[in-house]
């Protein structure tokens, strides 16, 4: 077979985190098998790190950790009031427990794009969670989270990630249905309390049908009466499981329920299942995922034959995400040489020590996706960080001044023209390959390569 | 690296720059007629719960669908009266004063057309002023602009101090977006060799030059010196570090607003967001979570009529949400979406102290679904108005281009001084 360095580096670009030194040479001779290949690569997708706590792990230490800080400084206060002893000398405050928990999580995150050959898996990885995202604001296990909800699934059956999101903690949280209580129900009259619909309308607008499609306001009403009773175990009351799903009948609104259009009798957390799992099967599902799926990796406004043929694959294999994602490797239209898409502001930063080889500073990595408007785990609204191209335009100036420092950081160690070389490849146009090349120094020559517009776009 | 020799700032850069083009060289909006209007929109992003920041005090099934928690007249945090029957929440002394100042309105029982109960969609409506969601890739803010004649705007009449341009301030006028960066400057040159590379792109060329000129009025805006603020903030418990992290960033946005509107040849208009009003849980009235951040809102208030100084007479501001919460509380104590809800105009420029309302009632049948304000007004009337009466876009132009479809959204009267 001819080898095809010009679609190798732009199946690194499309579908992955960018080339490495050699990547594209290693899979020029079929660069799209080459993708197809990390599909079935065993345990594609997956992190398995020791040290990373569980959601419910993560949760109980830092309940443990706030405790005894508050104790600490209470006895602090408390000593100092009675102030007949000398002051002890303050400790300084080592990194908070929360903290080093969440850039343990964004390393390890951080680390799997930057390790993966292509990076198909990875980019399935943050799709789905920007998909099915909470907020690491409301919940210390936005990392875990991930790893348990998100991972496991992205080449599974849909059915399996819905099902595994919806009911992980960090969802419960984020969305408040941990609260939600049935009124009708023993707990919802002895203690008054009532329905949150949030996480039931947002499963129906977001996760699933999509917005304007077939439900109402009594779908979105008799949906969240079923799902009351998912909820978290009290740290306080619970040391051993805090923090881990529990469904709590006392609070379950009783008896059955109709959502949209289908009756479900009272079977526990099982009538909240097979509402979930009808949900998955929905056409207005498939259309909505498979729209999104081409949206973020083909275009804005996707071609809509594509679209129809990854709904039809969604629907003719009960959700199988690995097919769908195969379709759309495979797809035409996803091959077209025109660059469409500006990298959001998460992959271009991975784009960008792949090419030059570095691993980062955690600390910093976070910080630029901070001051892109893309910070890690932390989505403005439910509906997850946007994948269109106006959303992250406007940042170009941010871009610009943080591909600036990062080209005087490590700009000095690396040959610009051979990053150039290794990143794009036949992608450089050669106005860019004389503005590195010519470039007055090798800051300046990183500089104007990052902001390169193959470089910005995949 | 940078720094042992004088390069120019990518700030100094511009003014010499042939490839990016200065804002002010066109006159500005209705100079010409003396009175050179700023207007300023604050979104409130989540869906603000207006019966909770203005509460019908007077009304009979108010306190039923609140219980303890909704403000009164009366209660151990009393709400601030306004004319009887509605009072301001607490957690806003600044627009309560504002109000006693006649520079403030409230309209309530508002809102747009859209009748579902989608964030995205809601503020979708709210910013394309159209009917439907998904309608327009651009805002009505930015149509007026683009409505106004030749020689009454400028290159760019508008800026969003965000990182991104919302749809409100998008479309075919010259609009600039800023949000502040930590980093060190690039060199003039680096930059100029970039902006030559963006020549086959001319997204990201047109996007280059447009950071670059806001970026530099920004710098002058920061280090114009400003009105003495001792930023304080409400001392409460409500206050956490996550309200104080939000009230610095409301803080630095409204003073870059100010520094842009100020300018002679600024911007006519500027947009900013807000977030955090979807109050599913523990929303509070007088105590809670809404509390919190309405009190950064009404600081963040009394910052921007501070930085306008002398601009402030011909200044309104409108905030605007994309739609209310139910009337009745929820089972976890805060309330999920609804319909009909508040919106503010205030300023100098406003002829204010009342609140406009055709108030529809809370009883159960009175509501919208019996369940949420019924809207009796819709938003796009107070949009036309302040519009047509402060920007002076003409009716024929919102009634077609800015706001088309909303024939039934009459025009309201006096909304600003004369």
């Amino acid at each position: 077979m001819a080898r095809n360095p010009q679609e190798a580096a732009l199946a690194l670009h499309r579908f992955g985190f960018g080339p490495r030194a050699g990547s594209i040479e290693e899979i020029a001779a079929d660069p799209r098998g080459a993708v197809i290949a990390e599909l079935d690569r065993p345990g594609a997708g997956q992190i398995t790190n020791p040290d990373l706590p569980s959601s419910g792990a993560a949760n109980r230490a830092v309940f443990e950790y706030n405790a005894e800080r508050n104790a600490n400084q209470k006895r602090t206060r408390r000593d100092a009031a009675q102030a007949t002893m000398e002051a002890a000398p303050a400790k300084p405050e080592a990194v908070p427990l929360p903290r080093q928990l969440f850039r343990n999580e964004a390393r390890a995150r951080i680390d799997a794009a930057l390790n993966a050959e292509i990076g198909l898996v990875e980019r399935l990885v943050w799709f789905w969670s920007n998909h099915f995202c909470v907020n690491q604001e409301k919940t210390v296990m936005a990392g875990a989270y991930e790893r348990e909800a998100i991972r496991p699934h992205v080449l599974g059956r849909f059915v399996d990630m819905l099902l595994a999101a919806e009911g992980h903690p960090a969802m419960l949280l984020y969305l408040d249905n941990a609260q939600s209580i049935g009124p009708n129900s023993i707990a919802g009259i002895n203690r008054d309390k009532g329905l949150n619909e949030n996480l039931a309308r947002e499963i129906l607008e977001l996760h699933t049908l999509g917005v304007r499609t077939t439900y109402t306001q009594d779908d979105v009403t008799n949906f969240a009466k079923v799902l009351t009773g998912w909820t978290i175990r009290q740290t306080v009351s619970d040391p051993d499981h805090g923090g881990e799903f529990v469904y709590i009948k006392r609070a379950h609104e009783p008896g059955p329920q109709t959502v949209i259009g289908k009756d479900y009798d009272d079977t526990g957390t099982g009538q909240g299942r097979a509402v979930l799992a009808d949900l998955a099967r929905h056409p207005a599902t498939a259309k909505h995922i498979a729209t999104k799926l081409a949206r973020h990796f083909v275009a804005d406004d996707p071609p809509p034959p594509l679209v129809h043929r990854l709904t039809q694959c969604f629907l003719d294999t009960d959700g199988d995400l690995k097919e769908v994602t195969k379709v759309l490797v495979a797809a035409p239209e996803a091959w077209a040489p025109e660059q469409a898409k500006i990298k959001r502001p998460g992959e271009w930063i991975v784009t960008a020590l792949r090419a030059t080889g570095e691993t980062g500073e955690i600390g910093r990595i976070i910080q630029a996706g901070n001051l892109l408007g893309e910070p890690l785990w932390r989505p403005p609204a439910p509906k997850g960080f946007s994948d269109e191209n106006a959303a992250w335009l406007d940042g170009l100036a941010q871009r610009l001044d943080i591909a600036n420092t990062f080209a005087h950081r490590e700009g000095l160690a690396v040959e610009p023209a051979a990053v150039m070389d290794a990143a794009l490849g036949p992608l450089a146009s050669a106005e860019t390959r004389r503005a590195v090349v010519g470039a007055e120094s090798r800051p300046q020559a990183m500089t104007v390569l990052l902001m390169a517009s193959e470089f910005q776009r995949r | 690296m940078s720094g042992d020799f004088h390069a120019p700032t990518r700030r100094e850069l511009l003014v010499g720059s042939g490839v990016l083009f200065a804002w002010a060289a066109v006159p500005r909006l209705a100079r010409a007629e003396g009175r050179d209007p700023r207007l300023l929109t604050i979104v409130l992003r989540g869906g603000l719960d207006g019966l909770a920041v203005v509460a019908p005090v007077g009304d009979p099934d108010w306190t039923t669908l609140r219980s303890e928690k909704s403000l009164t007249a009366d209660g151990q945090t009393p709400a601030l009266p306004l004319n009887g029957f509605f009072a301001l929440n607490p957690a806003m002394p600044n627009l309560h004063r504002l109000y006693q100042a006649g520079q403030a309105t409230i309209v309530h029982a508002v809102a747009t057309p859209y009748r579902e109960r989608s964030h995205f969609d809601g503020q979708d409506v709210l910013e394309s002023g159209l009917t439907q969601p998904h309608a327009s890739a651009t805002g009505w803010l930015n149509r007026a602009l683009s409505g106004l004649p030749a020689g009454r705007r400028g290159g760019e009449s508008g800026v969003a101090l965000a990182q991104n341009v919302p749809l409100v301030l998008r479309g075919p006028a010259a609009v600039a977006s800023w949000s502040p960066s930590v980093l060190p400057d690039l060199d003039a040159d680096t930059l100029q060799r970039i902006a030559d590379r963006y020549a086959s792109d001319p997204v990201l060329s047109h996007r280059l030059a447009d950071a670059m000129v806001t970026d530099k009025l920004a710098t002058e805006a920061q280090s114009k010196p400003m009105a003495a603020s001792d930023g304080s903030m409400d001392g409460s418990d409500a206050t956490t570090a996550a309200v104080r992290s939000t009230a610095a960033r409301y803080t630095e946005q409204v003073k870059t607003a100010a520094g842009f509107l100020c300018r002679e040849d600024g911007p006519s208009v500027a947009v900013f967001d807000t977030t955090g009003w979807d109050t599913h849980f523990n929303e509070g009235g007088g105590q809670g979570q809404l509390r919190g951040r309405l009190a950064v809102l009404d600081e963040t208030l009394r910052t921007l009529k501070q930085n306008m100084g002398e601009a402030w007479p011909r200044t309104a501001v409108l905030l605007a949400t994309e739609f209310g919460r139910t009337a009745a509380a929820n089972g976890t104590r805060g309330t999920d979406h609804g319909t009909g809800t508040a919106a503010f105009l205030l300023g100098g420029a406003v002829a204010g102290g009342r609140v406009i309302a055709d108030w529809p009632g809370l009883s159960g049948s009175a509501l919208y679904q019996q369940r949420d304000l019924k809207p009796t007004l819709d938003i796009r009337s107070v949009l036309k108005s302040v519009l047509h009466d402060h920007l002076q876009v003409a009716k024929a132009t919102l009634d077609a281009e800015v706001f088309p479809d909303s024939r039934n959204a009459q025009y309201l009267p006096n909304l600003l001084r004369a």
